[in-house]
């Protein structure tokens, strides 16, 4: 998608929240604070795809490290007592799932979409064999509110109001997006994705780049995974992730790669699910429920075939670097 | 990736180095499955061992259950059936360079479709049952056809496609099994029993939608050994550009294999709602699609060893449900063991140890992002 393309849509939705908000202030805050909840594991998990695909590598196993992540930070914390240490239990679990998929996709060479379905298929097995019903967390995450911020309208009680992995989703984008674009690591995590050759020439170790870039991008789905069961459900349950990590693909391949455009896709996804949600309850359309359920994966297919072919994949995405 | 090996005869071999090669290597396509299979029964054992049970006891209680009674031994050939059917599906689709993780889904609305055609029509069981069974094939192919169009002409990985495809028709057969299918004056959420003319009958204890199966998967090792047909899937699948400098439609092909493959699933629902459940219902159907991956990739994707793959999975199915109640192991541990088995044998971790020849190929069968 276009640039320009996008900026309208973005002014155009912008102007209707405004209006939205004009007209029925609470239903518009309700409704911007459920997409932003909603919004939250998806910009993680789709920053985790950023860093992966940018350096090469196809990370499809974001699904099973969310699900583990989640599933080890909710016990984690409920066996310890800590909701500290379930967060880094959690959290930690990430970077080793995405280690492991650093040693298949990258040290093994393994085909990377196998690699991570392996991941998906193993962290389904692992969290129902080990699922014990009827634990509960040790308290609730805190909300942390911005003073001053938070009392700006609209903006305010949606943005400043919040949980801390709510602030890490929004800020991490932007951090991202320095990093990719204005560092050194940067320059040289895109040139491992675009033209890994090229890199080895000019002395870049492309095959430990990919490899730590893939396992630190684990961190991030252990975020999104201990964000879902810690802070935003308190709970876990089997099949807990319900294919937001495959969503998150596609929010990546809608925001072009771009930590940025991917933090817009998500919210924009959000929304949908937020304003339908909301007409729902308010009865204004008779919907059955499943297909508000169905809603963001109709969504996500339409928003490929519309964007796809229109952006671009790093050149050697998908590929294991084999030396010539 | 984009190189084509005449001498690859499954996916991920090329012909062993004789001067490195020790004696395992000349069987690599039936050594490292099982062996694979083994190792994870060894670490599923550990779990089993961690939770105060016995493995080798929980073991026997798993296969006694299944293979020792004719009872087991039918329960193992009903849900070996649709496993067949889904992993012939992920098979047909990896061979054509298509990795279809939408089994699940097509299987869905196969099974639904079928349940329709087989309680809202009135015929001979002559017809009915071949009715019912190309109508549950169909569902299945256009289901998956959404995928392979989108694939084709719009570059948008099915991976990704077939994924979300599952879980709208999860959605979507549990609204139409709640609404307007739905039997009546029933708080169950499910369709009416199909009729008599649409049940499949058995012969002596073999369903024939088990005979059905083997015979598919048969017809499909045919298929893509002897036919012109099946040279374009593989070719396609091996190296998309040659096929296209030989002539063939690449898009064509893509759409047509993603079509048969989703067909195979939408065949494997309609043969459980026909032979097994007797009507649809939506908790039925679960996990069978992610099973046909695990098949596909355990055999290779070579469509006769399906049968093989499919029955070792049956069995633990069916067996997995005893260990609960007579050990208490959860059932799931079979899940376990099924994932540790696809790690062992597409990982090249259990290969190297196995074979001398270290250049054995990494199995690669996806394209990343519609390349």
């Amino acid at each position: 998608m276009s640039a320009k393309w996008a900026y309208t849509l973005a002014a155009i939705i912008s102007a209707l929240i405004v209006i939205a908000f004009v007209l029925d202030q609470v239903r518009t805050v309700s409704v911007l604070e459920f997409s932003l909840r909603y919004a939250v594991p998806l910009i993680l998990a789709a920053m985790v795809g950023i860093i992966c695909e940018r350096s090469g590598v196809i990370n499809i196993g974001i699904e099973g490290q969310m699900l583990m992540s989640a599933f080890a930070g909710f016990f984690g914390a409920a066996a310890t007592g800590n909701l500290i240490l379930g967060t880094l239990i959690g959290v930690g679990t990430g970077m080793i799932l995405g280690a492991f998929l650093a040693v298949g996709a990258v040290t093994w060479k393994m085909d990377q979409i196998i690699a991570g379905t392996v991941i998906n298929i193993l962290a389904v097995g692992l969290t129902s064999f080990f699922y014990v019903q009827g634990q509960v967390l040790p308290g609730t995450t805190p909300t942390v509110t911005i003073p001053g911020l938070s009392s700006i309208p609209l903006i305010g009680p949606v943005v400043f109001s919040n949980g801390l992995f709510t602030y890490a989703a929004l800020i991490i984008p932007l951090l991202l997006w320095v990093l990719l674009f204005k560092t050194r690591w940067g320059l040289r995590t895109r040139s491992v994705g675009e033209k890994p050759s090229a890199s080895d020439t000019s002395g870049i170790g492309v095959q430990s780049f990919r490899f730590w870039n893939v396992m630190l991008a684990g961190l991030l789905a252990g975020m999104a995974g201990a964000y879902l069961s810690i802070e935003a459900a308190g709970t876990f349950e089997r099949g807990f992730t319900a294919g937001r990590g495959f969503t998150a693909l596609a929010i990546m391949i809608f925001g072009a790669w771009n930590p940025i455009g991917a933090l817009a896709a998500a919210f924009f996804f959000g929304l949908t699910e937020g304003v339908a949600s909301q007409l729902q309850a308010d009865e204004v359309v008779a919907i059955p429920q499943q297909f508000i359920n169905m809603l963001p994966y109709v969504l996500t297919i339409v928003l490929l075939a519309i964007v796809s072919g229109r952006v671009k994949p790093p050149a050697a995405v998908g590929r294991p670097y084999e030396k010539d | 990736m984009s190189t084509i090996d005449p001498a690859q005869t499954d996916l991920g071999y090329t012909d062993p180095d004789p001067r490195r090669s020790g004696p395992l290597d000349r069987l690599p396509g039936i050594v490292l499955p099982v062996v694979s299979v083994l190792l994870a029964f060894a670490v599923g054992g550990i779990l089993i061992w961690l939770q105060g049970v016995n493995p080798l006891e929980a073991y026997a209680v798993l296969f006694s259950n299944a293979l020792g009674t004719p009872e087991g031994l039918v329960r193992v050939m009903q849900k070996s059936t649709p496993l067949i059917l889904t992993g012939l599906a992920v098979t047909i689709g990896l061979r054509a360079g298509l990795f279809n993780i939408g089994a699940q889904g097509q299987l869905l609305v196969g099974a639904i479709g079928t349940a329709w055609a087989g309680y809202h029509f009135q015929m001979p069981l002559i017809i009915h049952i071949p009715f019912a069974l190309a109508f549950g094939i169909l569902c299945g192919a256009a289901w998956a056809s959404i995928a392979g169009v989108l694939r084709a002409y719009r570059s948008v990985s099915e991976v990704i496609t077939t994924i979300m495809l599952n879980a709208i028709a999860i959605a979507l057969v549990d609204y139409l099994a709640s609404e307007p299918l739905k039997e009546e004056g029933q708080p169950l959420t499910r369709t009416p029993a199909i009729a008599d003319t649409a049940a499949l009958p058995a012969f002596g204890i073999v369903p024939s939608g088990f005979i059905l199966a083997i015979v598919v998967a048969v017809f499909f090792g045919w298929f893509l050994s002897r036919t012109t047909q099946g040279f374009r899937f593989n070719t396609v699948g091996l190296n998309p550009s040659a096929a296209r400098y030989a002539g063939m439609s690449v898009k064509k092909t893509i759409v047509l294999a993603m079509a048969v493959s989703g067909g195979l699933a939408g065949l494997g629902g309609a043969v459980e709602t026909l032979g097994v459940t007797g009507r649809f219902e939506p908790a039925f159907n679960a996990g069978l699609g992610f099973d046909g991956i695990t098949i596909a990739l355990l055999a290779r994707a070579n469509p006769i060893a399906a049968i093989p793959a499919a029955l070792l999975i049956g069995t633990l199915r069916t067996g997995g449900a005893a260990l609960q109640f007579q050990t208490g192991i959860e059932p799931e541990v079979v899940d376990v063991i099924l994932a540790i088995t696809l790690l062992f044998v597409s990982a090249p971790l259990v290969a190297r140890l196995l074979f001398r020849n270290r250049n054995i190929k990494q199995t690669t069968v996806t394209k990343g992002w519609g390349a």
